[in-house]
């Protein structure tokens, strides 16, 4: 229900209202951070990744998160590649 | 009359058949009226920045030997089409450049060889006389490139408010080659669609110009002529169908030619040339690349025997460096556009209801 | 792009599918009693059309269109409110671009601003304050829609427009929350499903924790999901997994962006600004206790319904329209009457046509060619 899409901290544009660019495949619009900000320094933000939507950055991408599900994926196609060619050898004479 | 007298006759006379020159700095209604403040603006800007040897001023109308004509072929294309953006001026054009490259294209995707373009002109009131000589000079630059002449016009004025700056009206007329047939009920199964290059780049541009999204990017219009590429493809291969990819962007005309020859089309998600910032600013505002407006892209239906040949001219084309082979017809669903996901899904490819909007959801 | 392009992948969809075919067959359901899984998220929706996905899982497992795509459960009613209040004049009305082609009883955004209400289409909230502070001679109304994911950025808005003395700018709300209408899902009759795939961003606000009720007291699974096709064929079978073994409990596969608390910044600005109102009507769903935001008696002045009377009648829903079976999974949108003939994108009858993330839209637009072969293998 609600368009997200991850883009990259590239600049704090204003401090005080906790505003930040930030760049998606090479789009830069201006987002508001104060969702993702820890305290009152935002330069930790710069070059991590949030999720906006928008205009508002509402979480950031947990980098070991996503490593780990696509890890996960991984796993399972690798999983189904063996099994493939175990039929595969099995079915041979 | 003395000699005196009679030189000052000479002079006036002279002064009165010098080239007019516009003094205001912007367009007054006057210059609709058509007298000498219309005159001015005529000799000024439309001629000055428009004039070559082809354009007609002391006539009402242009006039061509049908004979010269009739060396380039044995039909007439003709096409009209009006021009309105906002802005006039965005990244990699202006409204000049569409005004003159639409309707080459227009012409171009019949096979036929674009020869003479009219220029109808809507001023509002107000409008800075510096903008229209920029949109004009740019209208130059693209006939020349085309290789296109501009060569009969018409200029209005209209009260403030009554119109937003500047419209464009261009038609132009243009001659099919002898043999070449190109229609949208041409498509067979088997035959292919190719296009020729990045989807989407105008109608982004225009988007991120008008600046109500507070969006920054480097996407510029591909406004472009196509007749030259056009013109060398028709001469070397069959070609089935050609269209402009415009206001409605791909999905619209690869639905249009589907149901024109009631034939399925089959395209590759995966072959789809989309720009890394086209991607970004699709995703960002829930569109699609494939219903956003381009300026000078053209879909190229061939026989499957001649898309090697056929990718190859587009390629070493200056224009159609990104070609590429997207769809496939069949017999199958006759009209109906269906995206093959790449995922092993397959859903229908459907025309957008309007304009492009932005999406929360 | 990144993070986006990985969960895209074709390759990694094999093996996932080839599990869901594999644990789909243990259950022993068929396509003649298949297992039925809600998305409750439009976007899951969206994806599950876009990419094709249903036409690859296997036939014994049916997914089924939730209602969470904010634009389509926004009954006529309220649609004519927000028209009454874009004609006013002095009034700039602010919507996101789903809004403007929702018909209400007479009309929508787009034809009242062809006849001179001026109605601007605008990517974000703080936009909306923009165009306040730029016309200080007009008030500037702000469409406030959507869930939990969107509530946060009308609530720090309203909260800046306080903190500048920004008095222009007001909020027409019709924010909504999904647990209130999930539990009214579930206690409705006639609703025969098997396991939800969770929404992901209404969870990155809310957390984890509030659908514990779903597992605890329905005792159905639910799984948080992300919105690529990889993250929901993912969920799908971490849903299966459960289902087998006769599990229920509330997984996270959306671990990237969803923390089990949710975004504390962001649910302290809602619980700031905004209060749940009594009751609140739903398209296709009727009305359901504490499922709307209204703004606080502190934030009144921003709020558009405390300056101006709007009418609030409720308008029934057209009588042919079916959504609501739609909406619950009892019926598919092909199986409406009116369903692609007077019912379509162009000229859309009911709620779930209106949005391109309602389910029958959806399937009009991504998915008419499947659902006719299914229907006859099905009949
Ligand atoms: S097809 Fe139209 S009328 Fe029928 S249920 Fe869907 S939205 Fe309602």
């Amino acid at each position: 229900m609600c368009l997200g899409i991850p883009g990259q901290v590239v600049e704090i544009s204003d401090r005080e209202k906790k505003l930040g660019i930030v760049d998606i495949s090479g789009v830069k619009r201006q987002v508001n951070l104060a969702c993702v900000a820890q305290g009152e320094d935002l330069s930790p933000l710069l070059g991590q990744w949030v999720l906006v939507h928008v205009g508002f950055a509402m979480n950031v991408i947990d980098p070991e998160e996503a490593a780990r599900t696509i890890e996960l994926l991984r796993e399972l196609g690798e999983a189904q590649a063996e099994l493939e060619s175990m039929q595969k050898s099995g079915a041979r004479p | 009359m003395n000699g005196d007298d009679q030189r000052l006759m000479q002079r006036i006379e002279k002064h009165r058949r010098r080239l007019g020159k516009v003094r205001e700095s912007v367009v007054v209604l006057a210059h609709g009226g058509g007298g000498k403040a219309m005159r001015d603006l005529i000799d000024d800007l439309v001629v000055g920045e428009l004039g070559g040897e082809g354009l007609v001023v002391d006539e009402d109308q242009a006039r061509f030997s049908l004979g010269a004509l009739a060396a380039h072929g044995d039909r007439l294309a003709f096409t009209t089409d009006t021009y309105v953006v906002t802005p006039l001026f965005f990244p990699g054009g202006d409204i000049g450049k569409l005004a003159v490259n639409g309707t080459v294209n227009d012409l171009a995707v019949s096979g036929a060889k674009p020869l003479y373009l009219s220029c109808g002109l809507v001023l509002e009131e107000g409008l800075p006389i510096e903008t229209l000589r920029r949109v004009l000079r740019s209208m130059k630059l693209a006939a020349d490139e085309a290789g296109v002449q501009i060569v009969t016009g018409d200029t209005k004025v209209v009260p403030r408010g009554k119109a937003d700056q500047l419209f464009i009206n261009t038609s132009g007329v243009g001659v099919i080659p002898k043999g070449v047939e190109v229609h949208a009920q041409g498509l067979r199964p088997d035959d292919c669609v190719l296009v020729n290059g990045y989807l989407g780049d105008h109608g982004a541009a225009i988007l991120v110009a008008r600046g109500e999204l507070k969006l920054e990017s480097d996407i510029a219009t591909d406004s472009a002529p196509l007749n030259g590429m056009i013109a060398e493809l028709v001469k070397a291969v069959e070609v089935r169908a050609m269209r402009d990819v415009t206001r409605g962007g791909l999905a619209a005309v690869l639905n249009e030619l589907a149901l024109s020859s009631e034939v399925g089309m089959v395209v590759d998600a995966s072959a789809l040339p989309v720009r890394r910032e086209v991607a970004g600013l699709t995703e960002l505002l829930g569109l699609d690349p494939v219903h956003l407006a381009n300026e000078g892209k053209v879909v190229v239906v061939v026989p499957a025997k001649d898309v090697e040949p056929a990718l190859r001219i587009m390629r070493a084309h200056r224009y159609g460096q990104e070609s590429a082979l997207i769809a496939r017809c069949r017999a199958e669903s006759p009209g109906i556009v269906t995206l093959d996901t790449g995922f092993g899904g397959e859903r229908i490819l459907e025309m957008l209801v309007g304009e492009p909007l932005p999406r929360i959801c | 792009m990144k993070y986006v392009d990985e969960f895209r992948n074709p390759k990694g969809g094999k093996g996932i599918l080839a599990d869901i075919e594999r644990l789909v067959a243990k259950t022993g359901r068929t396509a003649k009693n298949p297992l039925k899984v809600m998305e409750i998220c439009g976007g899951h929706t969206h994806a599950i059309f876009k990419f094709g996905l249903q036409s690859m899982l296997p036939e014994a497992l049916e997914l089924v269109h939730g209602p969470g795509c904010p634009v389509c459960v926004l009954p006529v009613g309220r649609v004519d409110d927000a028209l009454s209040l874009a004609v006013r004049p002095n009034v700039i009305f602010a919507s996101f671009g789903d809004a403007i082609r929702v018909p209400g009883s007479k009309g929508s955004l787009l034809e009242a601003k062809a006849e001179g209400a001026d109605v601007r289409t605008v990517y974000s909230p703080s936009d909306a304050l923009e165009l306040a502070r730029q016309n200080p001679n007009q008030k500037v109304i702000f469409f406030g829609l959507g869930f939990e994911t969107t509530v946060p950025s009308t609530a720090l808005t309203v909260l800046e427009a306080a903190r500048d003395g920004v008095d222009n700018f007001l909020v027409f709300s019709n924010h909504i929350t999904i647990v209130p209408t999930l539990r009214a899902l579930l206690d409705s009759d006639g609703l025969h499903l098997d396991g939800f795939v969770g929404p992901g961003h209404v969870s990155m606000v809310i957390g984890v924790r509030p659908y514990d009720f779903v597992a605890a007291e329905y005792k159905k699974p639910f799984v948080v999901s992300g919105f690529e096709p990889l993250d929901v064929l993912q969920s799908v079978r971490m849903l299966l997994a459960q289902i087998v073994d006769g599990r229920a409990t509330v997984e996270n596969q959306y671990r990237r962006l969803v923390k089990d608390d949710g975004n504390r910044v962001a649910l302290e600005a809602i619980q700031e600004v905004f209060e749940p109102r009594a009751t609140f009507e739903w398209r296709g769903l009727g009305s359901i206790e504490h499922s709307g935001l209204q703004l606080r008696a502190a934030y009144a002045r921003f709020d558009a319904e405390a300056h101006f009377k709007v009418p609030s009648v409720s308008v029934p829903d057209p009588g042919v329209c079916e959504c609501g079976d739609v909406l619950k999974g009892a019926i598919k949108p092909w199986e409406c009457k009116v369903f692609g003939t007077a019912c379509t994108p162009e000229t859309p009858i009911g709620a779930c046509m209106v949005s391109s993330e309602g389910a029958c839209a959806a399937h009009y637009n991504y998915g008419r060619l499947n659902p006719s072969s299914r229907l006859r293998t099905v009949s």
